[in-house]
């Protein structure tokens, strides 16, 4: 039973890493069709301000908080910065799109190497971060608590900020039909902008808790862009919803094949389920219906 | 310059003279041994990036883990080698050094030379025409079909690292002391495996130019842009797809399989998600479209970044990058259309002629004059 439990938790923990780095993705691909490659290497900015915000406040706990801030901005102002530059000048064209955030990927990794060095370096987590605790009676890291907490804390954010305030309404009409909605008299460019500033800023938090996990370095980002792209593609398009069953059903999956073999065969196994998936549901768990041709 | 000339089999004829005659006489006379070896190695990757020009260029099929097929041919190469240097019920050297010594079962068949060549042709086509249909059939396609394909190779690379055992690990296999009964160490035999590299890599352009000028050709470009409406037409755009998605898979395994001898290692290096889509760079440069442009735009990046990369590391980095953005975003059709934008742009400041409604010419214009005559009147019908 232990054992259950356990894996459930491990399950869990691996899902909301996933979450936090396919939220941002949820909205800049899932919303706005923008395959931004570069979105993994946003996450390692985030974690990289997390490593220079503990070089000027000492104290590990106030980092942290400070951190989650400011690596959302960093991110956000990243994003911004790509949209206006590049982005926006494709958006009729998104597989040129994603080649394009490939080569800002590049150059943000080779720039972070310049800047921090190729090894590794390390966050501190604050003191009130270590240890574990005991849930039904099994021993978890209270860093995974917390990486859950906030993932969950993070969705709720996004999805009041989509349904409640007038920008979630610009933005959700924007996806929903860009034509009428400019007509309307929303300005879709500064949604557009305004949507890939939270998403990507998203991306720099996700980055900051990465910190809690282990030690960064520049190919942070590689590491999760793909498992996040596929989150993003599992739960289908345009809703938030289908990220977050996504992320949770694909985090407990690896961890329960995991625990019968290797991490490495599971990872094989798990894309294999994911086609497999796809031949049932492409349009992923959470689809919207429409008239259009498939 | 009569019209003889200009006639597309004409072209055909001389640029494969061309070719032929720099490729197996001027390059071996030129180059030094260790050069020539290079050169080698960039045909390898050109192969590759002739498939990408297909599935991509002309379908429409942004591949993203053709590192995946260039690894299966590879690592096939490679487990004969390894077996072939084990002698005769031997055991590969490094399967002693990590694992308990016992040779898989499924190594056995690859001792077998005839076994090898057969699968290194047949199994990656076969499986990217098995998925291509699997994916393709439920339309799954664009950037869903992209980020699978990325996916694809990175469980590959896992799945090659994790099992160490038996594929070597991240150090991959390497070693290797005899090419078919050849002695690899000897120069001569090094200068035929390239010329077996430059004859394979001119038979697969060829190809590639047959298919091109083919029925399926124009029904592999009609796909691209207006899938529907091949649909309604009443053909099944998922065969047509899947059908360039495993030439393209089977050119990349040739290529690896003769990547693996000529350079002496296959790794998970070579074959994961980001040398996959470093694949990319060179057909994008050369013209993902064209006939020749993704040979020589592979062979050139690769160049570059061989020539570049060992004395400035981290700059040929950001100048990767740099290539990416630039050439994608500003000059999608790439370096080898570049005439014929000026071309085009010369033209329309002339007469004025009213915008076609498209603010993106359509790709397809950029293929090699002599094709582009007959789909142009096609699309404006």
């Amino acid at each position: 039973m232990d054992a259950v439990i356990s894996q459930l938790f491990a399950g869990l923990s691996l899902g909301s890493v996933l979450l936090l780095a396919a939220l941002g993705l949820a909205l800049t691909f899932g919303q706005m069709g923008v395959i931004n490659m570069a979105h993994g290497e946003f996450m390692m900015a985030g974690a990289y301000t997390a490593f220079a915000v503990q070089k000027v406040v000492s104290d590990a706990g106030v980092s942290l908080l400070v951190s989650l801030v400011v690596g959302f901005v960093v991110g956000g102002l990243l994003g911004l910065i790509l949209e206006i530059t590049l982005i926006s000048r494709m958006y009729s064209r998104p597989l040129d799109t994603l080649l394009v955030t490939f080569g800002v990927a590049l150059v943000l990794q080779q720039l972070a190497r310049d800047v921090f060095g190729a090894p590794n370096v390390d966050v501190r987590a604050p003191q009130w971060l270590s240890g574990a605790v005991q849930i039904l009676g099994v021993g978890v890291p209270k860093t995974r608590v917390f990486i859950l907490a906030l993932s969950i804390l993070c969705v709720v954010a996004l999805s009041l900020v989509l349904k409640l305030t007038p920008l979630g309404r610009r933005i959700r009409a924007t996806v929903q039909n860009r034509d009428l909605a400019e007509t309307s008299g929303v300005s879709t460019r500064a949604t557009d902008r305004l949507t890939f500033f939270i998403g990507s800023g998203v991306a720099g938090v996700a980055g900051v808790a990465l910190t809690l996990l282990g030690s960064i370095g520049p190919t942070l980002g590689t590491n999760y862009i793909v498992d996040a792209f596929l989150v993003v593609v599992v739960g289908g398009i345009g809703q938030l919803k289908g990220a977050v069953i996504a992320a949770f059903a694909l985090g407990l999956l690896q961890a329960t094949i995991e625990y019968s073999s290797t991490a490495s065969l599971a990872k094989v196994l798990v894309f294999v389920i994911i086609v497999a998936f796809l031949q049932v549901r492409p349009q992923g768990i959470v689809s919207v219906r429409t008239r259009s041709l498939a | 310059m009569s019209a003889a000339w200009r006639s597309p089999r004409a072209r055909v004829i001389v640029g494969t003279g061309i070719a032929a005659v720099v490729l197996f006489v001027v390059a071996p006379s030129v180059l030094s041994s260790f050069r020539l070896n290079l050169l080698a190695k960039f045909l390898c990757l050109a192969m590759v990036a002739v498939g990408i020009g297909l599935a991509w260029g002309r379908g429409g099929m942004l591949v993203l883990g053709q590192g995946v097929f260039f690894g299966l041919g590879g690592y096939m190469m490679a487990m004969h080698l390894k077996l072939e240097d084990a002698g005769p019920g031997g055991v590969p050297d490094f399967m002693t050094l990590y694992g308990d010594g016992v040779v898989p079962g499924w190594w056995e068949p690859f001792r077998d030379p005839v076994f090898t060549l057969v699968a290194i042709v047949v199994l990656p086509t076969v499986l990217a025409a098995l998925l291509g249909l699997a994916v393709f059939t439920r339309r799954v396609r664009g950037a869903y079909f992209a980020i699978l394909s990325q996916a694809l190779a990175a469980a590959f690379a896992i799945l090659l690292i994790g099992q160490q055992k038996v594929t070597g690990g991240t150090n991959g296999l390497n070693g290797f002391r005899s090419f078919f009964g050849f002695d690899l160490a000897d120069p001569v035999n090094k200068k035929m495996l390239y010329f077996i590299a430059a004859g394979t890599l001119l038979v697969m352009v060829l190809l590639v130019r047959l298919l091109m000028r083919s029925r399926y050709g124009e029904l592999l470009v009609a796909v691209r842009d207006q899938e529907n409406r091949v649909r309604f037409l009443g053909y099944n755009p998922a065969v047509i797809k899947a059908a360039a998605f495993a030439v393209a898979a089977c050119f990349a395994s040739i290529g690896g399989a003769l990547f693996t001898p000529i350079v002496g290692i296959i790794s998970p290096a070579d074959v994961g998600v980001v040398p996959s889509i470093v694949f990319l760079v060179g057909v994008a440069i050369g013209g993902r479209a064209t006939l020749l442009g993704p040979v020589l735009g592979a062979v050139a990046v690769s160049w570059a970044e061989s020539s570049l990369s060992e004395s400035f590391p981290s700059f040929w980095t950001y100048f990767q990058g740099a290539l990416f953005i630039v050439v994608v975003a500003f000059l999608p059709q790439g370096i080898a259309t570049l005439g014929q934008v000026r071309l085009r742009l010369r033209v329309r400041s002339q007469d004025e002629a009213p915008d076609e409604g498209t603010a993106e010419p359509p790709p397809d214009e950029a293929a090699e004059p002599g094709a582009s005559a007959p789909s142009t009147s096609g699309r404006t019908a």
